[in-house]
């Protein structure tokens, strides 16, 4: 699920996420432990980690806001704004580059309308961004949409794959 | 297996043995093909005969150092009445590297028997293979694993029925590469953010959560099982070139050759046979130019230091480079060499942590002055400028990141200057693309 700003915030630690944030927490001996999976719990329902979310993170496991962002923001993969419907992610290190990954780029930018790396097109639909090393090396050029690693993706391939895309 | 290729009779099928195999993915296909046998077997040893075991075999760390796994194992003291822990570094992020990612798609339940029994030998109850955010598909296969080996009694309070408690629990990243590095790895696990620790203390001694700690690698953990089955001396044979590098390793190859993938081979086999014979040769038209023979952190050879390597820990070294991580990366003549690099710099500015100035700074000025190089705007001193920084960046900082990078420059400047040279006064090879993207 990717990024929506206008869907109310309501709570995620209720429930069965609850019930598994309870489950998760006996794996470790502190509660801080469970911060990326909480994280991450946050971010797959919601699509991004909107500030309410970064506060009730912050309540269930006994940490300060200011901490919590302060740990999200070291990493890449947690979404500090919305993105469009489908996040496009080309690696572009020197492994992918050199078979092409540049040219992938340019053709994910071209067939979604993305002006711009990082920019969301017009419809909402997608975002692409370039990415470092998916430890996929062989399989040039990887890209991963949303989750999944779509693998020996060439300009021409492109125009397919995002047909495919809802 | 030369996943994604057939196997090729050169290699030494392993730990790939099952790779592409749907039938191994899953717990019951996993013991059919002998699994769970050696930990069946730990269980019932003293973990010091486990350790002495792994000692004999010669298996070295597969992440990156080739430390000598045993003796790595023989720094924890089980009964101090201290919590050990094992993590499994399943970060999998040096640009080259994608062997780990086979290990847990294809043979799931290897990484997990290897992980019991090294907590076991370690006096561990508790281990964590904490892997890369972006492996949605390697996660989710290592979990199903993981719910098989709980409901078979295989892991928790009482494994394989023997009354000793072993928990094996996935804990999943968020993008960053220096979460690879051991110690960032632990205070990623503590849920900080993942700045490298300074060192002493060692992870033995005060590593995740304060306590004795080993970190292994998922190649390295999934190779215990194969050597408590078949014994260290068969180990210890499969051995073509040095005595000191035993068994066998995976190689992840991909860049600009026929078949990119991953081989495994016996240690010592002759890189030049590897590169033309298994892996296909340079592509169509084209000659191999150099190759970064384990992961990006290590320095580039020519094609006449490659062709003279026997691919084990002291056969690369003695041609000016390291085994590293085993992901081989190969540039032809169609690529410039100083544009590669370059993309390399930026890979470490993005990732340097932030903690060190001389890191922070030092690879975000040689990316600068990469990029001015490779777009035509260099100067003849601008190149002793990146020698400088290199020197600056090495054996200085809390970790290697920042070697890494100044490798990176004091490789390619030494070995291909004369690409460098030819971007400073404007003679550039017409087959050769510039643009950095
Ligand atoms: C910047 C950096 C990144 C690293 N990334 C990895 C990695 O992704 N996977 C890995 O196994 N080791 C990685 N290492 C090496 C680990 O610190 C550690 O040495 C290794 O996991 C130990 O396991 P081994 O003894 O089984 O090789 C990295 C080291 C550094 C300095
Ligand atoms: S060398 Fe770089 S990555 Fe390593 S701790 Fe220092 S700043 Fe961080
Ligand atoms: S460099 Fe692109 S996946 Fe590794």
């Amino acid at each position: 699920m990717s990024g929506h700003t206008d869907v109310p915030y309501e709570p995620v630690f209720v429930g069965k996420r609850r019930t598994e944030l309870d489950e998760l927490l006996t794996r470790y001996p502190t509660k801080q432990a469970a911060l990326l999976p909480a994280l991450w719990m946050i971010q797959d329902d919601r699509g991004w980690l909107p500030e309410e979310g970064v506060t009730e993170v912050a309540a269930v496991l006994d940490l300060t806001a200011a901490y919590v962002r302060g740990v999200l923001t070291f990493y890449t993969m947690y979404k500090q704004h919305p993105t469009g419907t489908h996040l496009i992610q080309v690696c572009t290190t020197s492994p992918c580059l050199c078979t092409g990954a540049d040219k992938v780029v340019d053709a994910f930018l071209e067939h979604t309308g993305c002006k711009e790396l990082g920019l969301t097109s017009a419809d909402g639909k997608f975002t692409v961004i370039e990415v470092e090393c998916l430890g996929a090396c062989g399989f040039a050029t990887p890209v991963q949409i949303d989750f999944d690693y779509v693998e020996n993706v060439t300009p021409e391939k492109v125009p397919t794959i995002l047909a495919g895309l809802k | 297996m030369g996943y994604p290729h057939k196997s090729h009779p050169r290699e030494t099928p392993v730990l790939s043995k099952h790779f592409g195999d749907p039938d191994a993915i899953s717990l019951e296909g996993w013991k059919k093909r002998g699994g769970y046998k050696a930990l069946e077997q730990a269980l019932n040893m003293d973990p010091a005969a486990i350790v002495d075991i792994v000692k004999a075999s010669g298996l070295r760390g597969r992440g990156g150092a080739g430390f000598p796994t045993g003796m790595k194992w023989s720094f924890m003291k089980p009964g101090d009445g201290k919590p050990h822990y094992l993590c499994c570094n399943a970060d999998e992020s040096e640009p080259g590297t994608f062997k780990d990612r086979e290990i847990m798609r294809g043979t799931p339940h290897a990484l997990i028997e290897g992980c019991a029994v090294g907590a076991y030998a370690i006096g561990a109850e508790t281990a964590y293979i904490y892997i890369r955010g972006e492996f949605t598909e390697p996660i989710q296969r290592m979990e199903a694993a993981l719910k098989e080996a709980y409901a078979a009694g295989i892991l928790g309070k009482n494994a394989m029925g023997t009354g000793k408690r072993v928990d094996v629990y996935v804990h999943k990243g968020a993008g960053a590469y220096i979460c690879g590095e051991e110690t960032a790895l632990m205070n990623s696990l503590e849920g900080k953010r993942g700045n490298p620790r300074i060192k002493p203390p060692f992870p033995a001694v005060s590593g995740l959560f304060g306590q004795p700690t080993t970190i292994n690698n998922v190649e390295t953990l999934a190779a215990v099982p194969h050597i408590l089955n078949n014994g260290a001396e068969w180990y210890k044979a499969m051995c073509l070139s040095s005595p000191k590098s035993t068994g066998s390793k995976l190689f992840s190859v991909c860049g600009n050759i026929s078949k990119p993938g991953n081989y495994e081979i016996t240690m010592g086999f002759p890189f030049r046979d590897f590169l033309y014979d298994l892996c296909g040769g340079p592509t169509q038209g084209r000659k191999f130019k150099a190759v970064i023979p384990g992961g990006c952190s290590v320095p580039i050879q020519t094609m006449e230091e490659a062709d003279a390597t026997m691919m084990d820990y002291e056969g690369f070294v003695a041609q000016g480079t390291m085994l590293g991580s085993g992901g081989v990366i190969v540039f032809d003549d169609a690529q410039s060499i100083p544009r590669q690099m370059a993309r390399f710099a930026r890979f470490y500015a993005h990732e340097s942590c932030g903690q060190c100035t001389q890191c922070r700074e030092g690879t975000a000025w040689t990316t600068k002055i990469m990029e001015r190089i490779v777009a035509g705007q260099g100067t003849f001193e601008d190149l002793d400028t990146l020698l400088e920084l290199a020197d600056n960046m090495t054996g200085k900082t809390i970790c290697v990141l920042s070697d890494s990078c100044a490798t990176v420059v004091t490789s390619g400047l030494q070995k291909f200057r004369h690409e460098f040279e030819a971007l400073i006064t404007g003679r550039r090879s017409s087959t050769v693309s510039m643009a950095v993207a």
